[in-house]
C-alpha cells in the first residue's frame, strides 16, 4: 500500500509524536483551569507549544499563538474578525473553501472581493484605499503551486493592508517568518506537514492587531464580565482546549528540527518532480501546475476524459495507491484550468523514490489503456 | 496569617510565562490560585515573599513581563 495523500493529512504521526500524546493522557488537566498538579502540567505544556511555535513562525510573542481545532477555524477567525462587510477585500483563485466560504459569506452582506491570480503583481494593482486585507494562501493544495508571500507582504506593509496568509499546506514545509514575510495573521492546520494530529491548529497574530473572536465563552479568568477577555492569547481560545493535540505539536516540532525544513522540502519536491517526469510524457495525461513557479511536494493530474474519481479509485484498488480525487474544496482553481475534477498525488517524508515511480507506473498503464480505448 | 505579595496579570498566559521565566533565573514564587481580594472569579496569580517585591519588579521589567497588579495580601 502507498499512500500519496499527505495533502490530507499526515500519515501515521512519528513515534515520539505517540510517545509524547499518550504520556500526556496518563495525566491530562485542562489548562488555565486551576492550580494544581494536572492543570499546571497541562497548562506548561501548553505554554511550551506556544512558545516553540512563536520561535517556529519568527512571530515575536508566544502570548499571539492561539490554539484552534485546525486552519478552517483559523481562517474563518482571521476572515471574520477582521473584515466587515463593507470592506474589500484581495484573495487569489488558488483558494481553498475555508477562505473562499467565509469570503463569499461576507461579500453576500456586502464586502466586495477581487480574485487574483496570486501574483504579487496582480495582488498589488487589486489593493484600494478601501482593502481590508489581502487573504491568501502559501500554496495551493490542488496544484502545489508556491505563492510568493514575501513579495504580497512587502506590498501589503506599504500600503499598510494586513496579509492573512493560509499556511495549511506549506507550516512544517516551507520557511515561514512572520516578520520577514510581514505576515499580519498566520492560519495553520496540525495534522499536515505540522506531524501533528487532527483537530488542533493555531493561528498567530502579529503586533497589535486586533481580531473579533469567532467563539466567546469560558477563558478560565474574569468570570463574572459578561465580554469575554479582549487579550491574546485567550481571546481566541474560549473553552477547553485540545491539548493531547497542543501536545503533539510540540513533540512534532522537534521531529521536524531533526529532520530540517530544507531536506523535507527538498525530498517532497524531488518525489514530485521525478513522478511528474514519467508522467508527463504519456500523451493523455495531463498535469495541472503553473511551471514558472516553485512547487511543494503535490501532482494533480488527469488521464484523458476519464472519471477522476474512478481513476483514484482504480489507484487504490489495483495498485493499493491512495491518491485524492475531486475538486479538493478549491473550486476557482478548477475553473482556471477547466476542470471539475483531478486525481492528487501528495507526496511526503515517509514516500521513497521507489514509492514514487510505482504511482508513475500505475498511471501509465492506466493511461495506455485509457489511450487504447480499453474499458476502465 | 501573614502577608504575601500577589501579582495579578491580564491572561493566564502571562501568568504562565511569569513562571516559566521564573523558574529559568531563579527567581522566587509560585503560581497560585487568584485570590479574591485581587479579583473574584478564576484565574492565577504570582505568590511570593513581600520582602521580594524589588526584585520581581525589576525582574519583570526586564523581561518584559506585563502584570496588571502588584500588592500584597494577608491570609
Amino acid at each position: 500500500m502507498i499512500y500519496a495523500d499527505y495533502a490530507a493529512t499526515n500519515g501515521a504521526p512519528p513515534a515520539c509524536v505517540r510517545e509524547a500524546v499518550a504520556r500526556y493522557l496518563e495525566h491530562p488537566g485542562n489548562p488555565g483551569r486551576g492550580a494544581h498538579a494536572a492543570a499546571m502540567g497541562a497548562a506548561r505544556a501548553v505554554l511550551d507549544a506556544r512558545i516553540r511555535l512563536a520561535r517556529f513562525f519568527d512571530c515575536g510573542d508566544p502570548a499571539h499563538v492561539a490554539f484552534t481545532s485546525g486552519a478552517t477555524e483559523s481562517l474563518n477567525t482571521a476572515i471574520t474578525g477582521l473584515i466587515a462587510p463593507g470592506d474589500h477585500v484581495v484573495t487569489t483563485l488558488y483558494e481553498h473553501n475555508s477562505v473562499l466560504r467565509p469570503l463569499y459569506r461576507l461579500e453576500a452582506q456586502g464586502a466586495r472581493l477581487s480574485v487574483t491570480d496570486g501574483s504579487a503583481a496582480e495582488i498589488g494593482a487589486a489593493i484600494r484605499p478601501d482593502t481590508r486585507a489581502v487573504v491568501m494562501t502559501h500554496a495551493s493544495n490542488v496544484t502545489g503551486e508556491i505563492l510568493d508571500i514575501r513579495a504580497v507582504g512587502r506590498i501589503c506593509a506599504a500600503h499598510g493592508v494586513p496579509l492573512i496568509v493560509d499556511g495549511a499546506q506549506t507550516a512544517g514545509i516551507l520557511p515561514i517568518s512572520m516578520r520577514e514575510d510581514h505576515i499580519s495573521v498566520l492560519c495553520f492546520a496540525g495534522h499536515k506537514g505540522l506531524l501533528g494530529l487532527q483537530g488542533v491548529g493555531g493561528i498567530a497574530v502579529e503586533g497589535e492587531l486586533a481580531l473579533r473572536p469567532l467563539k466567546v465563552g469560558g477563558s478560565g479568568m474574569r468570570s463574572f464580565e459578561r465580554e469575554h477577555p479582549a487579550q491574546l492569547p485567550e481571546a481566541l481560545e474560549a473553552g477547553t482546549l485540545n491539548v493531547p493535540g497542543i501536545v503533539s505539536l510540540s513533540a512534532a516540532l522537534d521531529e521536524i528540527g531533526r529532520r530540517g525544513l530544507s531536506g523535507i522540502l527538498r525530498h517532497e519536491r524531488a518525489l514530485a518532480d521525478a513522478f511528474e517526469r514519467d508522467v508527463a510524457g504519456v500523451g493523455c495525461v495531463r498535469v495541472y501546475r503553473n511551471s514558472g513557479r516553485a512547487r511543494v511536494g503535490i501532482v494533480s493530474l488527469n488521464i484523458g476524459g476519464m472519471d477522476a474519481g474512478r481513476a483514484a479509485d482504480r489507484l487504490f484498488c489495483d495498485y493499493g495507491i491512495q491518491t485524492r480525487a475531486g475538486a479538493h474544496c478549491a473550486p476557482l482553481v478548477h475553473r482556471h484550468y477547466g476542470t471539475d475534477s483531478m486525481v492528487r498525488f501528495s507526496f511526503g517524508w515517509e514516500n521513497t523514490p521507489e514509492e514514487a515511480a510505482a504511482c508513475a507506473r500505475a498511471v501509465v498503464e492506466i493511461a495506455r489503456e485509457w489511450g487504447e480505448g480499453g474499458r476502465i | 496569617m501573614r502577608r504575601h505579595l500577589i501579582v495579578a496579570f491580564g491572561t493566564t498566559t502571562m501568568a504562565l510565562m511569569m513562571e516559566h521565566m521564573c523558574r529559568a533565573e531563579g527567581m522566587p514564587g509560585r503560581l497560585i490560585p487568584l485570590p479574591r481580594e485581587i479579583d473574584a472569579g478564576c484565574g492565577m496569580a504570582w505568590m511570593a515573599e513581600p520582602e521580594e517585591e524589588e526584585a520581581l519588579l525589576q525582574f519583570m521589567t526586564r523581561r518584559q513581563i506585563r502584570y496588571e497588579r502588584m500588592t500584597c495580601v494577608t491570609f
